[in-house]
């Protein structure tokens, strides 16, 4: 298990060196998008302005304060759980070339064959671990699609962001489907001796 | 409140008020000492690298958030209290309901906080952290005594969306008990942002089997239940849930749980209920005393 650091917006080969367990810390700028976001990009069919070719995108709904013409300071931003978003999986590597998804709790196994095909990566954050992510997020630099609030489309500066831990990679290879199938087969053992 | 109720605020309906107000906050950026031990022994027992990895960041955010006086995590929650009443507090629990809606609501919108709270249906704000029954508020009342135990438990989504009811038979027995809970565990995986506490209520009826889960979740860890058959079966399952490999996040590790509590009631002779109510690492809870002079005392280990 390597460790890495890398600057998001990123290409196909860095993101296929990275395997699943790697520790890996972001610099640079990723993207906050959460389950409105991708109604509107997917369901609704609209594309925003903001570019996401290569990106590494967080889901999140941050707690800002806003201070007017479109600007807002950070309050406190943390991870929401991923799970629900993994429909959107495949037609944001398709569409929009994202690299990297962020996020807790991991993603399902529906997610493994479209990433490994399109070369993106699931990384894992730790849930919960608000305060310090919020000192890591250096400035809120746009923001798109306001009326959403706050699950809007949200460009970070980063700096130090993480570390992340490579969950799912571009390989076929889910640290969360491995930990299932080897707690199921614990699991079995474990029943005899209740 | 509707016009009947809403007679003055008497000084200590106001008391209470305040220590709703500072509680929640609190309990949001201080996480009490036996969670940091336990988190910190935790570290210090893993052996997976990712686990290792995640349990170091989770050490590293509480410190932040002291340093930076912000959230541990950015899920506000839902408010959940638990109030022990005794006979003699002068504030009758109607009004106690009140003060600890109104405090909840000031602490939200003067420091301010994120907002959960929505219709079910309509998933329409209801307003700050308050709304039709939020907060939420378990009750216990008891004789010869004349004072007021509030606890503020914000339960955050990720882990409560992990809770888990099963109507066993009988005949299922103990090993019934912990094999639902074990399967409840597993299938969860990384979602409630493991390792935290897992609260099981067995016995009563359906719903009381959940509230007495959530009783189980608020209680400090370390504390063990009083009746020694069922202080073995929170052992038991402490022993096997860790033994998943599900560990911390859900990404592979030794911990995968910090304890496991079990709250019982007696049941029906034809009835075996077991109820699991997850809690996350940031197993948030903070705690009052009010007197009946409504002298207040803050306590971090209740
Ligand atoms: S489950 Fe707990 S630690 Fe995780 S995001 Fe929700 S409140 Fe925070």
């Amino acid at each position: 298990m390597a460790d890495y650091r890398l600057t998001f917006p990123t290409d196909e080969q860095h993101v296929r060196d990275l395997r699943a367990g790697d520790s890996i810390v972001v610099d640079g700028h990723i993207v906050g998008i959460r389950d409105r976001t991708q109604i509107r990009m997917f369901d609704e069919g609209r594309r925003p302005h903001m570019d996401l070719r290569g990106a590494l995108l967080l889901h999140t709904a941050p707690n800002v304060r806003p201070l007017g013409n479109g600007r807002y300071e950070k309050l406190c931003i943390g991870t929401t759980t991923s799970a629900r978003m993994v429909r959107f999986t495949e037609g944001l590597g398709i569409d929009y070339g994202v690299r990297a998804i962020c996020g807790k709790g991991g993603l399902p196994d529906e997610a493994i064959e479209p990433m490994r095909r399109l070369g993106m990566v699931y990384l894992a954050i730790v849930g919960g671990a608000a305060a310090l992510e919020t000192t890591q997020i250096e400035e809120i630099e746009a923001v798109e699609w306001e009326d959403l609030m706050p699950e809007c489309l949200w460009l970070f500066r980063v700096r130090d962001f993480g570390p992340l831990t490579v969950g799912i990679d571009a390989h076929g290879t889910s640290l969360y489907h491995d930990v299932q199938a080897e707690a199921r087969r614990r699991l079995e053992a474990l029943y005899d001796r209740l | 409140m509707d016009a009947v109720g809403a007679g003055p605020v008497r000084p200590v309906e106001r008391v209470v008020e305040d220590a709703a107000a500072y509680l929640y906050v609190w309990a949001l950026k201080d996480i009490p000492q036996d969670l940091r031990d336990a988190l910190g022994a935790a570290r210090e027992r893993e052996t997976s690298v990712p686990g290792r990895r995640v349990l170091d960041t989770i050490v590293r955010n509480v410190e932040v958030a002291d340093r930076e006086d912000n959230l541990v995590c950015q899920d506000t929650g839902i408010a959940v209290y638990y109030c022990r009443v005794g006979e003699g507090f002068p504030l009758h629990p109607a009004r106690i309901y009140e003060a600890l809606r109104r405090g909840t609501e000031r602490a939200t919108v003067e420091h301010p906080l994120r907002s959960n709270t929505v219709h079910t249906l309509t998933r329409q704000n209801t307003g700050p952290n308050v709304g039709y029954r939020v907060p939420i508020v378990h009750w216990e009342f008891v004789t010869g005594r004349d004072d007021l135990d509030v606890k503020c438990v914000p339960k955050g989504s990720g882990s409560e969306n992990m809770s888990f009811l099963r109507m066993c038979v009988p005949a299922d027995g103990v090993a019934g008990i912990k094999r639902f809970v074990l399967d409840s565990i597993v299938g969860a995986g990384g979602k409630p942002c493991p390792p935290g506490i897992v609260g099981v209520g067995i016995g009563g009826t359906a719903d009381y089997a959940m509230h007495l889960a959530k009783e189980a979740i608020a209680r400090p860890i370390g504390t063990r239940n009083p009746d020694p058959e069922v202080a073995r079966l929170e052992d038991d399952l402490y022993g096997l849930l860790n033994e998943t490999g599900i560990g911390p996040m859900g990404l592979g590790g030794d911990v995968t749980v910090l304890q496991c509590h079990v709250e019982h009631a007696d049941t029906h002779m034809t009835l075996n209920p077991v109820a699991v109510n997850y809690q996350c690492w940031a197993a948030r809870r903070a705690s009052a005393h009010v007197t009946a002079d409504g002298d207040v005392r803050y306590d971090r280990d209740a």
